[in-house]
């Protein structure tokens, strides 16, 4: 089968390692996604494999074939170019129709072909057209559909939805997961829109400085992130460091810092052998985090504190607070089903509990540079180390 | 007080004399050319009757028709022979990395600014000095030399806008460089050249002075021509002469808005 194996891949541009010895195995018919901020390499990386770029160091294998030197053209594979690329000087019935005539395919098959894949796509009235006529969402489609006529072994899509505004990207995710159900070959799809590559992908792996920091299953990687970077990156997350000062069965015993001397406790689940006395920092999903007027009544698996509120952002689907406990800010999401705990609405200023199972608290094997706890400060830490984080799938 | 109303009345005021100034001043010349060419009489300032006999003398003069075909294979090879050039120029100067790149472009830039008369003298120096004997020849070189700059900044700047990533998805879509080349480069580069072209082509034609300096005796083209027979006084056939050439040069107009036109639509 045409799975993607890349080894050792590395590149750099005058000196800067724009992509720092990578290696990725993508299975045939997944869709894969790289997400990571701008300058991770991402980008860099997709170009490799479509041949734009000649890495420094390392192979890329497409089933089983060395297509390292080959030149784009050679290459079984089709980019969808983040501004489309379409020829402006071609209708789109010529458009979608280039690689075939490359490739001398008779003219009744082109005709054919391309009736389908503009019906694939949903553009079957439109062949007459030029690309200057066409929206945005439009363009898309048919640079969709000029890729995929060419039947590739792998289709790269270098941030495909990053100039649609927000309802069109919706329901042209949907509709590119559609077509990837449709069409069976595998994707790739680089983005640095976290929300986009959880939702589209079947596997993802998360960059930062030329590597691969985590890579999995969305969920996995959002539940059970390896690195503060990729907790960060992911969603929102509470940051809160602490050093273990028990280990029991399945659970560690954290002590945390709040200020002024004062100090709370955490219990929380591990996934890597913690050793007592160092230093570690746990991932709290604001989502997780309970809020309430009255003391819970349960209290022996759950992490409990107490605080004040701060801040309240109403977002619609749900509210975040930002609750202060000692010197520490938590950041809680809580939707509006107040049926389950009280029902005057919460303000600000006031006393409240927040508690979490101990579940939720996820640990991970890295201190944060300078950061305390989570809310602020909102930049991404830099460079974090990747202790014991395996840089493969 | 002046209202605001008296002021944009006044500038709106100011703004027809203009115009009509320089619509006067710019077309009276050429209709009155025009008029006086259909003029029954040997003297130009008094109107003495409708006749087409300039024009039959036109064609039957052999001088005004070899000077006519003079200018049109000066112009014709010159345009083809400096467009030629301008384009392999702009792709050769689109390589930013190219060293001296920035002072080739500066060299290029300079004979726009160069009064024709330097050039034609510098050009005739030339000629002299490497016993070259003037004609035909030397005309059609120095043509090219002052179209050259033209034709390359024009075409150029169509090159300077281009999309590099059309190349990449090309490539992509299994196209190799000759093909990419011919299918998508040239025809995004074909205003510009067609452009560059006609720029050239009404330089050529309408040139006087480096022509002048560089053709010799015996090798006429229209605008040599026009000026002698000016000399000696015969201005009737040359006011039909003209007004043959600005049809002419309507016509060129027409046809450049009309390609123009149709590859703008299809962009």
């Amino acid at each position: 089968m045409d799975e993607l194996r890349i080894e050792n891949l590395s590149k750099d541009y005058d000196g800067f390692l724009a992509v720092d010895n990578v290696s990725l195995t993508i299975q045939p018919g997944e869709l894969y996604s790289f997400l990571g901020p701008s300058g991770c390499g991402k980008t860099t990386l997709l170009r490799m494999i479509a041949g734009f770029e000649i890495p420094r160091t390392g192979r890329i294998y497409l089933g089983g074939q060395d297509i390292t030197d080959l030149p784009p053209y050679k290459r079984p594979v089709n980019t969808i170019f983040q501004n489309y690329s379409l020829f402006p000087h071609m209708n789109v019935f010529d458009n979608v129709a280039f690689g075939l005539r490359i490739k001398k395919v008779p003219k009744t098959e082109i005709k054919d072909r391309v009736r389908k894949m503009l019906t694939l796509v949903k553009m079957e009235d439109q062949a007459a057209k030029y690309p200057s006529q066409l929206s945005g969402g439009q363009k898309q489609r048919i640079a969709i559909a000029r890729a995929l006529i060419n039947e590739p072994k792998l289709l790269l899509l270098d941030e495909p939805l990053a100039a649609l505004d927000l309802k069109l990207r919706q329901h042209m995710l949907i509709e590119l997961m559609n077509i990837h159900d449709a069409v069976g070959i595998t994707f790739i799809y680089v983005t640095h829109d976290q929300s986009e590559a959880m939702s589209i992908s079947d596997r993802m792996a998360v960059m930062q400085n030329g590597n691969i920091v985590q890579s999995g299953l969305p969920d996995d990687i959002y539940e059970r992130p390896t690195s503060i970077f990729s907790a960060y990156f992911i969603g929102e997350t509470n940051l809160i460091t602490g050093e273990v000062i028990g280990i029991e069965d399945e659970y560690v015993q954290l002590r945390c810092h709040r200020g002024n001397g004062e100090y709370f406790e955490i219990d929380s689940t591990f996934h890597f052998p913690p050793t007592l006395g160092s230093k570690l920092t746990v991932s709290l999903r604001p989502e997780k985090i309970a809020i309430t007027r009255s003391k819970p009544r349960n209290q022996d698996d759950f992490n409990i504190l107490r605080g004040t509120i701060e801040d309240i952002l109403y977002v619609g689907t749900h509210t975040q607070y930002i609750v202060r406990v000692g010197d520490l800010k938590f950041r809680v999401f809580s939707q509006h089903k107040r049926v389950y705990f009280d029902e005057k609405a919460l303000d600000w200023d006031e006393e409240v509990w927040l508690f979490w199972h101990d579940t939720d608290s996820w640990l991970i094997n890295e201190v944060p540079d300078g950061v305390e706890a989570s809310v602020e400060p909102r930049s991404l830490p830099q460079r974090a180390s990747r202790k014991g984080i395996p840089a493969e799938v | 007080m002046l209202s605001m109303s008296r002021i944009t009345k006044f500038y709106k005021g100011m703004n027809l004399t203009l115009f009509t100034f320089v619509i006067v001043f710019l077309y009276i010349p050429i209709a009155i050319l025009v008029i006086f060419s259909f003029n029954d009489a040997k003297i130009i300032t008094t109107w003495k009757g409708f006749t087409l006999k300039y024009y039959q003398q036109l064609l039957q003069n052999d001088n005004i028709i070899e000077a006519f075909k003079n200018t049109m294979l000066i112009a014709g090879l010159s345009t083809l022979i400096s467009t030629l050039i301008g384009v392999l120029t702009a792709l050769g100067l689109e390589n930013k990395h190219f060293k001296g790149r920035n002072h080739l472009l500066a060299l290029i830039y300079v004979p726009l600014v160069i009064p024709d008369i330097l050039m034609g003298v510098s050009l005739a120096l030339l000629f002299n000095f490497t016993r070259v004997n003037t004609g035909m020849f030397t005309v059609l070189i120095a043509h090219i030399t002052f179209c050259v700059s033209y034709t390359i900044i024009v075409i150029q700047a169509r090159l300077e806008g281009f999309d590099y990533s059309l190349v990449e998805a090309a490539m992509d879509l299994g196209a190799k460089p000759a093909t990419i080349f011919f299918k998508i480069k040239l025809p995004l580069m074909l205003p510009g050249i067609i452009a560059a072209a006609l720029l050239a082509f009404t330089l050529s034609i309408d040139d006087f002075i480096i022509t002048f300096f560089t053709s010799g005796r015996g090798f006429n083209t229209l605008p040599i021509y026009v000026e002698g027979t000016i000399r000696r006084g015969t201005i009737t056939t040359i006011n039909s002469l003209s007004t043959l050439m600005i049809a002419f040069t309507l016509f060129l107009v027409v046809i450049s808005r009309r390609i123009h036109k149709t590859i703008i639509s299809s962009l």
